[in-house]
């Protein structure tokens, strides 16, 4: 047990070290494309111009009106599609006959690219907000629907006879058998929506928007201002990776499996 | 102290899934009648697929017999009757979520009792089984006998006069499933409780029960009730008498050709037992 515990410990430090290595070789390999090996500056910026582009965005807090339409575009889609998501879920699984209706259906659904939708959502509502909004609604709809319908529908029988034996009612059964037995897989249905929701308001602003990261990316690239769009694109990595490492974490923290 | 009155009647109960003609349809059960005493123990035996655990969910309320009827202590059976029996499940079927005393807990939340009452309880009836100082572990942190330990402990906090135990101890070791059936004979002697145990291990039956129900292959029905005249608690020594063994080859000569008969039917039709089982559980969580 506990020479198994250290040699994980040990495989983990190790897993990191390559990790690492990889991303100073990517670094470098960069680095010397740019300066030695005569790559287009246009195509490919020298990384020490994007970090001074970096440092500039983020002491300016120029990236702030851009990151507060597309996190509230995130908020309300998200928003949306999870009230939606688990409600209909929810009542889809109270039944066997609309589990097999529909379990197929949106899971059909859920197979095709939606962004397709996209200009029919801009032609409805525009170039601002609201077609983000209804995309990433849209999309991350059908993770949360599907695992919501596969938590409720897919409840342990035994646990649920148990309990009805011993004289549990209906909101007892919902409160402390159903919801905590389909909770972690509800759970991963919303952190899988999540990311969905993100990517799809950010690829969503950059094909036909006014404002957000997304559409400030492909306005510098326009421009052909390369250095600062590559350090846009990293301010919008490190806020997509805190907010799944929030998401992750909060998921974390429900399961019991 | 109606002493007259059976704790359970069983009278007339057929049961089958789907209807005749169907592919699932299966005769589970077919014209039993039994009436259990009060404080007795009675082990129902026989091959798989007789109806004996069918039989226990009817007597329990857990779903509706075909034809015939239940009775708990005079009064017909509806539905679950959380205050006069507790059922113990073959998979412990406790809450993997929440800790061994949680578990308890719930099952007093869900009978009713008042909240005050509920951890002393739970407590007293975790020490009656020995597990106290489990508590505060979830269910997947302990072994399979330690988990059916906390089943029965949340069974017995319930203070039912009833007990249903669907194969308790079937899913584990035999080593494991001879301990704990001397403690449930010395937990059983003080408790004076009525108790339905469904089994398939022969000795076990021998060892627990003041009466054993037979059943015959499928469309099963009680072939014959044999008695144990031993009082409780049992200790491990009976498992070594003459009178332990005399009973045990009596049931098995008893059982030996149902088995073949099951064995040899379901060598055949095998599907109708997961439609069977399909049929059972049938009917969305609502």
């Amino acid at each position: 047990m506990n020479g198994d515990w250290r040699k994980n410990a040990s495989h983990r430090l190790s897993s990191r070290l390559v990790q690492a290595a990889f991303l100073a070789i990517v670094l470098l390999v960069w680095f010397l494309a740019t300066t030695k090996w005569g790559v287009s500056r246009i195509l490919l910026p020298n990384p020490v111009n994007v970090w001074h582009q970096l440092v500039d965005i983020v002491a300016s807090g120029a990236f702030i009106p851009d990151l507060r339409v597309t996190l509230g575009e995130l908020a309300v889609a998200f928003a949306i599609s999870m009230s939606l998501g688990v409600t209909i879920g929810h009542l889809i699984s109270r039944s066997r006959y609309w589990i097999r209706v529909f379990e197929p259906l949106f899971a059909a659904i859920y197979a095709i690219p939606i962004i397709l939708f996209l200009p029919l959502y801009v032609l409805l509502l525009g170039l601002g907000p609201a077609s983000k909004i209804a995309l990433g609604a849209t999309i991350s709809f059908f993770p949360i629907v599907l695992s919501t319908i596969v938590g409720f529908g897919h409840v342990d029988r035994r646990l649920l006879t148990a309990a009805r034996s011993m004289g549990a009612n209906n909101i007892q059964m919902f409160w402390y058998v159903l919801l905590p037995a389909a909770l972690p897989v509800i759970l991963a249905g919303l952190r899988l929506g999540f990311t969905v929701a993100l990517l799809s308001v950010i690829a969503s602003e950059t094909i036909a928007s006014f404002a957000g990261l997304g559409h400030h990316i492909v306005d510098l690239a326009e421009n052909m201002d390369t250095a600062r769009m590559f350090a846009y694109i990293v301010v919008v990595i490190a806020i997509v990776a805190f907010l799944n490492a929030v998401v992750s974490k909060i998921e974390g923290r429900a399961r019991w499996r | 102290m109606a002493s007259a009155q059976p704790a359970i009647r069983v009278n007339g109960v057929s049961h089958q899934f789907g209807e005749p003609g169907e592919a699932r349809h299966v005769q589970a059960l077919l014209d039993t009648s039994l009436d259990v005493a009060r404080g007795e123990l009675l082990c129902l035996i026989g091959p798989s697929g007789c109806g004996k655990s069918t039989l226990l969910g009817i007597m329990g309320g857990l779903f509706a017999p075909t034809t015939g009827t239940v009775a708990i202590a005079g009064t017909p059976v509806r539905g679950p009757m959380p205050r006069d029996l507790a059922f113990v499940f073959q998979e412990s079927a406790l809450f993997p979520w929440n800790t061994v005393l949680e578990n308890v807990v719930l099952g007093m939340t869900f009978q009713g009792v008042a909240k005050a009452e509920r951890g002393p309880r739970a407590r007293r009836a975790l020490e009656a089984v020995g597990l106290l100082d489990f508590a505060e572990h979830y269910p997947a942190q302990l072994s399979g006998g330690m988990r059916q330990r906390a089943a029965l402990a949340r069974a017995l906090s319930l203070e039912t006069d009833i007990l249903l135990m669907d194969e308790p101890f079937g899913a584990l070791d035999e080593q494991t499933r001879m301990v704990l059936g001397e403690d449930l004979s010395v937990l059983l002697s003080r408790s004076n409780k009525t108790i339905v145990f469904v089994t398939h291990s022969l000795g076990e039956a021998v060892f627990l029960a003041d009466r054993v129900a037979v059943f015959s292959a499928r469309p099963g029905t009680i072939k014959q009730i044999i008695p144990v005249d031993e009082p409780h608690p049992r200790k491990p020594s009976f498992m070594t008498a003459p009178k332990f063994h005399a009973l045990r080859d009596q049931l098995y000569g008893l059982l030996h050709d149902e088995i073949r008969k099951a064995i040899s039917e379901s060598a055949q039709p095998r599907r109708r037992y997961g439609q069977a089982g399909a049929a059972e559980t049938d009917g969305g969580h609502a």
